[in-house]
């Protein structure tokens, strides 16, 4: 049955920003449909406002819209382009949903568009939980297996109190319908844990439905990913076995591919019952993924839930396995069925089998609570973990330990030596899923207990424990041992220790580790993911390291690229470095180069194995680096290894590999370095005649209040080489300051702090460019919309600038220059600069592709990444401009008049944390970075841009309604015209009693609410807190009052997550949100694709 | 309790006819083996695997690294006893884990006398009989080793010697040494509908528990059975299984096969059953360069064009052509299923008699059950032939 006639062109809907629970594996699926959609000859209509995706690369579909995701948008999208059909399973929940409310409000139907790969009916029966259930005893039926957790369906608070008892008391699971990676969801231990929980949970879900559930804490839990055509063949793609047991989100379990504990009977039976249940919800065409719970004590099985579509999952189980579940769920959406598709890897079978691993893939997911000290670490049934790192080895132990190390972040690996701590204590600990409790857990081996004592606190399956136990048995042989000799070597590298744990344990360093390791010929193989166990022969070269005989690598002829990726996504260095090293393959590939990538994050299209000519999914340490060179050595000559493109994971490794004899080729590592000390940058701003904001380093309180003394408070604090601003905060007095400096852990005597200036009421400005050594390329520069002191991540900016003029522009392509030649760069910059007064400060200086790049190349339509690596590799600017990838003149400094504005928000976290006291976390933008993820809005003028960024990152913003603004004394002037222009747009205001006197007084009226500190009024009034809750405000501004007024205004905030009400923490959001409103309630808002923005800017520039 | 770090130290070897060899520990028994080296791609299944007679005299590869997760339990072997003459694996369990299991692999090989090696770059063996195709190997431990051993260092050259020594698999006939002597009877469960005369030539107790699931009084017979012994049970159907060994030696299973084709008695076979339906329909059988063996391979009915991922473990297979029905001796006959990663032929059908067989595994034990359909058509022939 090959590919059908009817459909000439789709339109696909990718996931949006990158938030917690749908993230760059999105991207990843999303680009490989497209890319599958256009080679079958179809025009491709994108629409995701996320700019740092490969999708939404201009040359990924025909026509790519970064525009808001709502169903409103998405319509003036099919209206202008009237694709015959919609096809919404691979842009993860966000596109689901979008898609099944556009079928509900008829626009499909109206415009003639076919929704494929789904219907709405399956996707109905797989998502709504009662219709589940029904689905889960049909198959029973059929096929005697699976049940569903006993279970009540509520709508209200009442039901869900009722529910407990027909379920058998507590601890029950909360579940609310329809929302993605679990969000809302948790477990409730008691009535006021249920109120809370459900009550969430009502909210969150679009149907106002939860599901309270009996307890199934502690089984095994597995999953299944499958795929069907429509010719109904069915095919298990990929088994996953959670190595934490029930109770942890999957996407917060470390989890092993295939499962490792299940006999063939039972498997067969999951397997069953999943066929069954893709049947019986009728997934006509795609994947979709089963999750299961079997008691360990007698099997029985419960299925969880069914995703009918793409997922985070599938593609973890595609990069586990080889098998394209994006790619070959687009394939069968325009018709073709499994056997007609061939397997890529093969090329000889096709895609109608199932893979089969000769290997074990271990994902660990990686958390950023260090961002939300007041969060409840305690992991559950609603996801919280930003990334995740997978690795693949010969056997548990060796995947294992590669994924912990592939983490990066200390701790995460095993440790063996240090104090032994008490074992009742840490088992008692590891009862608490957390962060890092498999480390507690190798701590309590540590201690003496038992295998059946481990499981008996934890649930972790018995063979897992074991394992566990097998690492520390290793780790006592090597404390043991009078000699490292090459036996028990390489019997710990078949565990997977890595050179710096060896040494650890022997008191050695790392390097002499390697060297006698060398020294004694034991050096990893690497083998092939072949989706066939070897079966066949492969021809797609994505190899894992393994200590074992036989080597894969073949030789080549030409030189290669080794490009180092960014490793797992984390708050600070996410998709959009991953982006980066993607172009550059993409570039070098083009140039005549063999790429090869580097990677272990398998959300990333970096690490599909078509990207790249060679793909190595492997941890980003020095040791496995070097491993990867020297058999790259061996294969042929290598033209270099970037670092520069995949944030600071790689630019870490720049100078030691550097050491070691590897050819880095772009900004040198000693060029790095003078970048990232404070004084090798002070002498480059000198000798370029910059001034920076007035600073110094303490490491003692003393010489910290003598230099906040001489530069006067505020003063911006933080540690020494610190990533997104961890750690950084703005002290306003002393006070502050002494208790800042007793908390921090980071601060000795060697990592000084750096106290510097804070720059009150400074505008802030980003600055990408490109330098080859002589000539410079500005890539763009945006201006913030919030001031200085709020981390770049965070805040939103405009780009085209739209207060600078050219005196200014002119200022900072001066500047840029100098620095960039001072440092020494070759390939990308990224500078903050802070315009105060009339100076121009330089806060810092990045040599390397910044989480900007996308954002600037979308906005000014230049490949920039492209370019720094071809500069990387030895080509200028000028031999650039001449092959086209650069405009022939003018930069991203010189845009014209006309171009279009486009303006970058982030995306917050906040709802998915709670403090231990099930309260939400603070949501005040800070120095620190906390934002996962961020989308664009592109436009004409600045004002619809910035209402088309608030509509994709929050939803749109209001255009009438009630406004409530409360405001700190210092904003209080800045907030009259926005306020006046509110007013003016028919919103009815409310405020605080203070900020209410200050509107009144300026001739503005506003109803005085009572604050939350002040209780219900005596007649019943609401407290501002309340009205929020209860629905009865659409807009809330409300900045921080430094320390006084703050309890209040958390509460305020926290209610506006909570509700989903847009939230304003800055007069300067406030402005842009005006003039935003302004273009909503002024004429029609369009939308035009990238393409279009281009053709009219390149017309422009010629 | 207290395990062994690095588990059992007894080093042995795995010498290749070719005379590739692999160092590893004895895992199982300790002493000598020999037989055919071939694959299996399976994930799960190990006891099933173990124990299928049609793997006598072969010595299994894993390619699925760690072995022996979830023990060894009494419900899941397909005969009384393990078959495989030597088991290789990477990575062994030292602890199994499941609630139906009873002892360790380790323990059960011991006991069956089952001489293994674990610690071998299993991809890497993989990988080589890929390219050189299923070749004779010899698995070494224990006394076997030292006897050979200088200095600690063995003779490869005598352990090559020896396993060039051993039987090669083309042209042995080994159905008789895996199969019952005496007949026995697996009742139906519940109302039985059918009676089967089941040839065993080497069967898995799966295939006639599928076929009592459907109502069908199961009559194993001896692979020595005569015409007269299978007419005897007054079979509504008469079954061939699957089985060990070179088809082209199979003389008596074919002149019997002939037998119940001449009555036109609904007839089916598994495995070695459908190439004994290719010989006695005039084909010829051949060796396959490395075989299949796992349980995800893709099989297309060719009547009606569906896929289906089935389980597999057979290394000759029925040279019939793909593109045309073929005239024969017993009508017209046509290939019914095909392997879609090879092209191979994975079942016939005659289109004039009630007679079908295919190469894979329907009664899956281990593998999919994506098959069991042909357990119906099997039913559904007989009621046929009784209307």
């Amino acid at each position: 049955m090959p590919k059908r006639s009817d459909i000439q062109s789709v339109l696909v809907i990718g996931s949006g920003p990158i938030v917690i629970g749908q993230a760059a594996e999105f991207d990843y699926s999303g680009t490989q449909a497209c890319r599958v959609l256009k080679a079958e000859g179809l025009r491709v209509i994108l629409v995701n406002s996320n700019p740092a995706t490969i999708m939404t690369d201009p040359e990924i579909a025909d026509a790519t819209y970064v525009e808001p995701i709502t169903p409103e948008f998405v319509e003036k999208i099919i209206a202008k382009e009237r694709p015959d059909a919609l096809l919404p399973t691979l842009g993860g929940q966000t596109a689901l949903n979008t898609a099944i409310s556009m079928h509900e409000n008829g626009v499909l139907e109206k415009y003639g568009v076919e929704l494929i790969g789904a219907n709405v009916e399956a996707i109905n029966k797989g998502e709504d939980r009662d219709l589940f259930k029904g689905v889960v005893e049909a198959v029973k039926a059929k096929t005697g297996y699976g049940e569903s957790a006993r279970s009540v369906i509520c709508h209200t608070m009442d039901d869900v109190i009722a529910g407990v008892d027909t379920l058998g008391g507590y601890p029950v699971v909360v579940r609310p319908s329809f929302t993605m990676g679990g969000a809302g969801s948790g477990f409730a231990h008691d009535e006021e844990e249920l109120r809370r929980i459900a009550g969430q949970g009502l909210t969150l879900s679009p149907t106002t439905e939860v599901l309270l559930e009996e307890s199934i804490l502690g089984w095994k839990e597995y999953e299944l990913e499958l795929m069907r055509d429509r010719h109904d063949n069915v095919v298990v793609v990929c088994s996953i076995e959670n190595f934490d047991p029930m109770g942890v989100h999957t996407g917060d379990s470390i989890t092993v591919a295939p499962a490792m504990t299940l006999t063939d009977r039972e498997y067969q039976r999951l397997r069953d019952v999943g066929i069954a249940i893709i049947r019986e919800v009728g997934v006509d065409t795609g994947g979709c993924n089963i999750q299961f719970a079997i008691d360990p004590a007698d099997g029985r099985v419960i299925v969880i839930e069914m995703n009918p579509r793409v997922s985070r999952s599938s593609a973890l189980a595609s990069k586990a396995t080889g098998f394209p579940i994006a790619k070959i769920a687009a394939k069968l959406a325009v018709g073709y069925t499994l056997d007609e598709i061939p397997n890529d890897i093969t090329e000889k079978t096709p895609a109608s089998f199932e893979p089969t691993l000769d290997y074990v893939v271990v994902k660990a997911p990686r958390f950023a609570f260090e961002k939300f000290p007041s969060a409840d670490s305690t992991l559950t049934t609603t996801m919280k973990s930003v990334g995740e790192a997978m690795a693949i080895g010969r056997n548990f132990t060796e995947a294992l330990q590669k994924a912990l190390r592939s983490l990066e972040k200390k701790g995460s690996q095993f440790a063996f030596t240090g104090e032994i701590g008490d074992k009742a204590e840490l088992l008692a600990e590891a009862v608490r899923p957390t962060d890092g409790r498999i480390n507690t857990v190798m701590q309590a081996i540590r201690a003496g207990a038992t295998q059946e004592e481990v499981f008996d606190a934890t649930k972790i399956d018995p063979w897992f424990v074991d394992q566990l136990f097998l690492i520390k048995e290793i780790a006592d042989e090597l404390a043991a041992a009078e000699r490292l000799d090459a036996d028990l070597i390489a019997e710990a590298k078949r565990h997977g220790f890595s050179d710096a744990q060896i040494g650890e344990i022997r008191g050695l360093r790392e390097d002499v580790v390697r060297e006698v390791r060398h020294a004694l010929g034991i050096r990893p193989v690497y083998k092939t993911v072949d989706t066939c166990a070897a079966e066949f022969a492969a021809n797609t070269p994505y190899f894992y390291s393994s200590y074992d005989e036989e080597s894969e690598v073949a030789g080549r002829t030409k030189p290669a690229v080794i490009i180092l990726g960014s490793g797992p996504n984390r708050i600070g260095q996410g998709i959009e470095f991953d982006y980066s090293c993607v172009h550059a393959s993409f570039a070098l590939s083009d140039a005549g180069y063999e790429t090869v990538m580097v990677n272990c994050n398998p959300e990333t299209v970096s690490t599909d194995y078509d990207t790249s000519d060679r793909l190595y999914f492997e941890p980003l340490t020095l040791e496995d680096v070097l491993e990867i060179v020297h058999a790259e050595s061996l294969a042929g000559p290598i033209a270099g290894v970037i670092v520069q493109l995949g944030g600071q994971t790689p630019l870490g490794l720049a100078q030691a590999l550097k050491d070691n004899g590897v050819p880095v080729v772009g900004t040198s590592p000693e060029a790095i370095h003078a970048a990232e000390d404070r004084g090798a940058f002070g002498r480059v701003l000198a000798e370029a005649g910059l001034p920076a904001p007035k600073h110094g380093t303490a490491t003692t309180f003393g010489e910290a209040k003598a230099i906040a003394d001489e530069i006067g408070y505020p003063v911006l604090v933080r540690p020494s080489y610190v990533l997104g601003g961890r750690g950084m905060e703005i002290v306003y007095d002393e006070t502050r300051l002494a208790s800042y400096i007793s908390e921090s852990t980071e601060i000795s005597p060697t990592r000084p702090v750096l106290v510097d200036r804070f720059l009150d009421d400074a505008i802030e400005i980003d600055v990408d460019a490109l330098y080859d050594g002589t000539e410079l390329y500005l890539g763009g520069v945006m201006e913030h919309i919030e001031e200085a002191g709020i981390h770049s991540g965070d805040s939103a900016c405009a780009l085209p600038p739209i207060t600078l003029g050219g005196f200014d522009i002119k200022r900072l392509r001066a500047s840029t220059e100098g620095i960039a030649r001072g440092v020494g760069v070759l390939g990308l910059i990224n500078i903050q600069f802070a315009l105060s007064g009339d100076i121009l400060y330089v806060l810092e200086a990045n040599p390397r592709a910044s989480r900007t790049v996308p954002f600037t190349s979308k906005a000014t339509a230049v490949p920039l990444a492209k370019a720094a690596a071809r500069i990387s590799l030895g080509a200028t600017i000028a031999e650039l401009r001449a092959e086209g990838l650069l405009p022939k003149t003018g930069d991203g400094g010189t845009l014209p008049l006309d171009a279009p504005i486009s303006v970058k928000e982030a995306v917050m976290p906040w709802s998915r944390f709670r403090d231990i006291h099930g309260r939400g976390v603070d949501t005040v933008l800070g120095p620190e970075m906390r934002s996962t993820g961020e989308v664009m809005g592109i436009d004409s003028v600045f004002g619809t841009a910035y209402a088309k960024s608030q509509a994709g990152a929050y939803g749109p913003l209001p255009t009438k309604g009630r406004a409530f603004i409360s405001v700190a004394n210092r904003d209080k002037r800045s907030m009259i015209f926005p306020a006046r222009e509110l007013v003016a747009h028919g919103f009815e205001l409310m405020a605080t009693s203070g900020t209410a006197e200050v509107l009144k007084r300026n001739g503005i009226n506003a109803t005085v609410v009572r604050k939350q500190s002040e209780g219900t009024g005596p007649n019943g009034e609401k407290t501002i807190v309340q009205l929020i809750h209860d629905g009865e405000v659409d807009l809330i501004v409300n900045t921080p009052y430094g320390t006084g007024g703050r309890l209040d205004g958390y509460e305020i905030r926290t209610a506006a997550v909570a509700r989903s009400v847009p939230c304003l923490t800055t007069v300067q959001a406030l402005a842009a949100a005006v003039q935003g409103i302004d273009a909503l309630n002024h004429g029609d808002v369009g939308v035009r694709s990238l393409q279009e923005h281009a053709e009219h800017l390149t017309a422009a520039r010629d | 309790m207290t395990i062994s770090t690095r588990g059992d130290q007894t080093p042995a070897v795995l010498v290749l006819e070719d005379g590739r060899a692999f160092r590893g520990r004895a895992y199982g028994a300790v002493g000598e083996t020999f037989g055919e080296a071939v694959f299996s791609t399976g994930m799960t299944g190990y006891q099933e695997t173990l124990t299928d007679p049609s793997y006598h005299r072969q010595v299994v590869v894993m390619t699925a690294p760690h072995v022996g997760n979830t023990g060894v339990n009494d419900e899941d072997p397909e005969s009384g006893r393990i078959w495989v003459s030597g088991y290789v694996v990477r990575d062994p369990a030292r602890k199994p884990s499941n609630w139906r299991s009873q002892r360790s692999l380790d323990e059960e090989l011991v006991a069956q006398g089952v001489v293994g090696i674990s610690g071998v770059d299993t991809r890497a063996l993989t990988r080589h009989l890929r390219e050189r195709g299923a070749m004779r190997v010899g698995i070494f431990s224990g006394a076997a080793l030292t006897s050979v051993s200088a200095a600690g260092i063995p003779d490869e050259g005598t352990l090559l010697a020896r396993v060039r020594q051993a039987p090669e698999m083309t042209g042995a006939d080994l159905s008789a040494e895996v199969a019952t002597k005496e007949a026995y009877v697996v009742p139906a469960i519940g109302t039985k509908k059918f009676t089967v005369a089941a040839i065993d030539l080497g069967i898995k107790g799966m295939t006639p528990h599928r076929m009592a699931e459907r109502g069908i009084e199961v009559h194993v017979l001896p692979a020595t059975a005569t015409l007269e012994q299978v007419y005897a049970v007054n079979p509504d159907g008469v079954f061939f299984s699957n089985g060990p060994g070179d088809p082209s030696t199979a003389d008596h299973p074919v002149a019997l096969m002939r037998g119940v084709l001449e009555r036109s008695t609904p007839l089916f076979g598994i495995c070695f059953g459908n190439q004994i339906l290719g010989r006695a329909l005039g084909f010829g059988t051949y060796k396959l360069k490395y075989g299949h063996r796992g349980i995800n391979q893709p099989v297309q009915d060719r009547t009606t064009g569906k896929v289906e991922v089935t389980a597999h473990n057979h290394g000759f297979a029925v040279d019939a052509p793909l593109d045309k029905v073929s005239d024969t001796e017993f009508g017209r006959a046509e290939v019914s299923h095909v392997c879609l990663n090879d092209q191979v032929v994975e079942g016939l059908q005659l289109l004039d008699r009630p007679a079908f067989s295919v190469q894979y595994h329907p009664e899956a034990a281990a593998g999919p059950h994506d098959a069991a359909y042909l357990f119906d058509r099997f039913t559904t022939l007989m009621e046929g032939q009784r209307a």
